[in-house]
């Protein structure tokens, strides 16, 4: 007995000291871009979300890990009323908020937070509605004032949404980003602390990292949650070092300086797949690249042009030139991942001869035009200005002269946004993996007063379609009608869609556990680093 | 003396509100604004816009919004960053350290080899040292610093391993809390074994991509100054007199022509600062040159003005101390003979 006692403390000390002596484990993501701030309500961008909403914080609904599918998160399970106007949450109990060093939370999630989260963004009256100077661009930007009508707290932990119309694809805007669930009780002692603001700048959410330190450009710093509610991350730092320029990520991963990176430079993907200690990972992204034609300019408002252009270009060859293979030919704009994309649409075949036919029935004749290009890289869009003039080459063939425009991107978003442009490039990356979100946001009338139709085409018998999707709860019956709109896009023709990207991102060997995710996010929870 | 710094400060106040006026006026002409960057490829609508606009208070007119601007100034009031919400005065001296310590390490290379170059290539004139340094310079004075900066990169830190490939620190064996901002001060206090090290050896390959155009500049403005220099009568009366060379021209002649070479140096400090955003681009260093463009970028007007102001009265604060230090090294100018 007294020998297996010893033999037992003596076994004890040394998983003691081997535990005590296993260094932390750091995993370094070679991110693209500083975010701009922490607090995921006000910002749109990818940085932002990945820095923000997705290592701080949870929201009651998540996409699943690498999909589009919405699963529980704080909220365990939700009821949808018959009608569609109603969803009851029944919130998780025990989660935890970050303990920081202004705020030692008192009380476990609840109710209270996720009225807080959601009253900041929607109420003016809210006594943070305008703390920090806040635009809530995503709650607006997804029809949230318009669509809510109230949240109430039923208890502690049951939560009602009433809406003012059915919206079909609620539930995967509230697993967007914006949609994060802020601690009330931080916010209450901020407020008596007269430092508001912190909420903002000094984040306590209830996310699987914590924030340790941030330098703007240089990099941010977290801890991982040892409180975690779905089990403390397998790593103990997680630390973004942010490198802008795609080709010194590239350089860094190679020597070890970081174990991810986002966003490769197409070109340098070769060397990529041949390098022995590197794993490319590969998605196809949620995404279109697309080519708009002013529809209100002479003689983009006929159809038959529009086609006619279409045909002339030759997209096969971008795709190959511009997307270095990876991707698909776009005929839909809605990539094919997506739910009711409708594969029995034809696209319009490359033919030189009935683009020229088409342009003589249509009376357009020496038609010179100009092709804007936009100046920023994008996964939708890898090299605008080669694609520019790749298609500048292709309808000088059926005698259309182009002449291939650029601007600074505030001033091309300001410019096209007031339909100076004959054509444009521009493209979509989706934000919640619904149909809605790329059909009415792109391409719906109100979207042309908005800016974001582009193609200032505003069909009736499509936006119908796409209004009535909208209020329907039942998906099959949804699929339909979105298939209907895909076939009336394809007739008119206000765009040449031009392909679905896919999306790289590059890993060290020894990274195991990482998921890329069809938005684009980057989420590190599951991630491990393995000898 | 005391005259004479007055007489230079005094000339500071003009230029302040001259450039305040220019940074105010620049950055709103540029097309475009913060709600169309801020929204992308989104779009807004107009009803929204409006609410936006004023709530950044730019539905007011510009004469209104720069009276503003002004009183606030002078009440130390620089505003907010439009995308972070933070203080434009934190975070401009926030970033400060980072581009002042990269420039100081490459005004220090520039220096120690720019201005020997220059010597040799002067007293060499016209023979093979002269053409090889002046070759050299010229070649560094019209490098693309991006393609320098990464093919050093690929050389330094994937091939050999010597370097790192960017960044301040080694983060993952190495975490402290900044004190000064100067990563270098900072690692020493931190009292972590290799941080220091660490530190440095992130500073080379920055540095010397930073120091290039610069070194070039002065290299070349030594030789001339030398030359002219060198040319002169008592340089002769001191070669007569039988003093060795290295004292006739480490002496006699290098202090006469330091005065165009301090001036030479302090012009490029100011470039330095202002324009390292390239070097700071590639290596990642979170600087100011950086933090500007992207507030160009984002259409961020308190912080592009402010970031502005600042910037320029850095470069005049270096200008008054070079002027400071032609008095010193020649007696004329102070007292304005």
């Amino acid at each position: 007995m007294k020998k297996r006692l010893i033999a037992l403390s003596v076994l004890s000390a040394v998983c003691f000291f081997s535990q005590v002596q296993a260094a932390p484990k750091t995993f370094v993501y070679c991110s693209e871009g500083s975010p701009s701030g922490f607090n995921p309500q006000f910002y749109t961008d990818g940085s932002t979300f990945d820095a923000a909403g997705q290592a701080l914080y949870n929201r009651l609904v998540e996409f699943k890990p690498g999909e589009t599918n919405v699963s529980p998160a704080l909220a365990e399970s939700w009821e949808v009323s018959a009608d569609g106007l109603t969803y009851t949450f029944k919130l998780r109990k025990g989660v935890k908020f970050h303990t920081s060093k202004d705020f030692t939370p008192s009380r476990d999630f609840n109710a209270d937070d996720v009225l807080f989260s959601f009253n900041r963004q929607w109420k003016a009256d809210d006594p943070y509605h305008k703390v920090s100077n806040g635009n809530y661009e995503y709650f607006t930007g997804m029809s949230m004032p318009d669509v809510l009508k109230a949240i109430e707290k039923v208890d502690d932990y049951t939560v009602k949404f009433t809406l003012n119309r059915p919206e079909a694809p609620m539930l995967a805007n509230l697993a967007m980003d914006f949609a994060s669930i802020l601690s009330a009780e931080y916010a209450d002692v901020m407020m008596k602390a007269k430092t508001p603001e912190k909420v903002d700048t000094d984040p306590v959410g209830t996310g699987p990292f914590q924030l340790v330190a941030y330098q703007k450009d240089a990099m941010i710093r977290y801890k991982a949650n040892e409180n975690y509610w779905e089990g403390k991350p397998k790593i103990d730092n997680l630390v973004f070092a942010i490198t802008t320029d795609n080709a010194v990520r590239w350089q860094k991963l190679q020597a070890g300086e970081c174990h991810l990176m986002p966003f490769p430079n197409p070109a340098d993907l070769k060397a990529m797949q041949e390098n022995k200690d590197v794993t490319v990972l590969s998605q196809e992204g949620l995404n279109v690249g697309y080519f708009a034609y002013n529809t209100t300019k002479k003689p983009f408002d006929d159809a038959r042009v529009r086609k006619a252009l279409n045909m002339a270009i030759n997209k096969q060859a971008i795709l190959e030139a511009v997307y270095q293979g990876a991707g698909k030919v776009a005929k839909n704009p809605i990539p094919p991942t997506m739910w009711s994309y409708n594969d029995k649409v034809e696209d319009d075949k490359y033919d030189v001869e009935a683009a020229k036919k088409l342009l003589e029935e249509a009376g357009v004749k020496d038609l010179k035009t100009n092709i804007w290009a936009m100046p920023v890289q994008r996964p939708y869009n890898p090299n605008a200005k080669r694609m520019a003039e790749m298609i500048q080459a292709d309808w000088k063939a059926v005698g259309v002269t182009a002449e291939i425009v650029s601007f600074e991107w505030a001033e091309y978003l300001e410019r096209s946004k007031k339909g100076e442009h004959d054509t444009l490039l521009m493209g979509w990356t989706g934000d919640n993996g619904d149909p809605d979100n790329f059909l009415a946001v792109l391409l719906g009338c109100d979207a042309v007063k908005d800016g974001s139709n582009r193609a200032f085409w505003c069909n009736q018998a499509f936006n119908d379609l796409v209004q009535k999707a909208k209020t329907l709860s039942d998906q099959a019956e949804r699929a339909k009608l979105y298939e209907q709109a895909q076939e009336v896009f394809k007739k008119e023709a206000p765009w040449a869609t031009i392909a679905h990207s896919v999306v790289y991102e590059v890993a060290r060997k020894n990274v195991s556990g990482y998921k890329q995710s069809p938005f684009g996010l980057h989420q590190f929870k599951s991630v491990d680093l393995t000898e | 003396m005391f005259k004479f710094i007055l007489n230079k400060i005094v000339l500071i106040i003009p230029t302040f509100f001259g450039i305040t006026l220019a940074a105010f006026l620049f950055v709103r002409l540029l097309p475009g604004d913060p709600i169309t960057i801020l929204t992308g490829e989104r779009g807004v609508s107009p009803e929204r816009r409006a609410e936006m606009v004023a709530q950044l208070g730019l539905d007011q007119p510009l004469l209104v919004q720069y009276f503003n601007y002004l009183l606030n100034i002078l009440q130390g009031d620089f505003g907010q960053s439009l995308s972070t919400h933070r203080p434009v005065v934190e975070e401009f001296f926030e970033r400060l350290p980072a581009t002042l310590e990269l420039s100081f390490f490459a005004i220090l290379i520039a220096i120690i080899l720019g201005v020997p170059a220059g010597i040799i290539a002067a007293v060499k004139r016209g023979r093979w040292p002269d053409h090889l340094l002046m070759g050299v310079a010229l070649t560094g004075y019209s490098m693309p610093i991006f393609w320098w900066g990464l093919l050093l990169i690929m050389l330094f830190s994937t091939q050999l391993g010597w370097t790192p490939v960017s960044g301040r620190l080694d983060i993952i064996n190495y975490y402290f809390d900044p004190i000064t901002g100067f990563m270098v001060i900072d690692a020493w206090l931190s009292g972590q074994e290799g941080a220091v090290k660490s530190a440095l050896r992130h500073l080379i390959l920055p540095s010397v991509v930073l120091s290039t155009i610069p070194m070039a500049v002065i290299a070349r403005q030594t030789r001339s100054a030398m030359l002219e220099v060198l040319g002169e009568d008592y340089i002769r009366t001191a070669y007569a007199k039988g003093l060795p060379t290295w004292r006739v021209i480490g002496i006699h002649a290098l202090r006469n022509a330091l005065i165009t070479v301090v001036t030479v140096i302090g012009l490029q400090i100011g470039t330095l600062v202002a324009g390292a955003v390239l070097t700071e681009t590639i290596f990642a260093w979170p600087g100011v040159g950086k933090w500007m463009i992207d507030a160009i970028s984002h259409r961020d007007y308190p912080a592009v003005q402010g970031g502005l102001l600042f910037i320029a009265m850095l470069v005049m604060l270096v200008n008054l101390m070079v002027d400071l230090m032609y008095g010193w090294i020649n007696p004329r100018v102070r007292d304005g003979k």
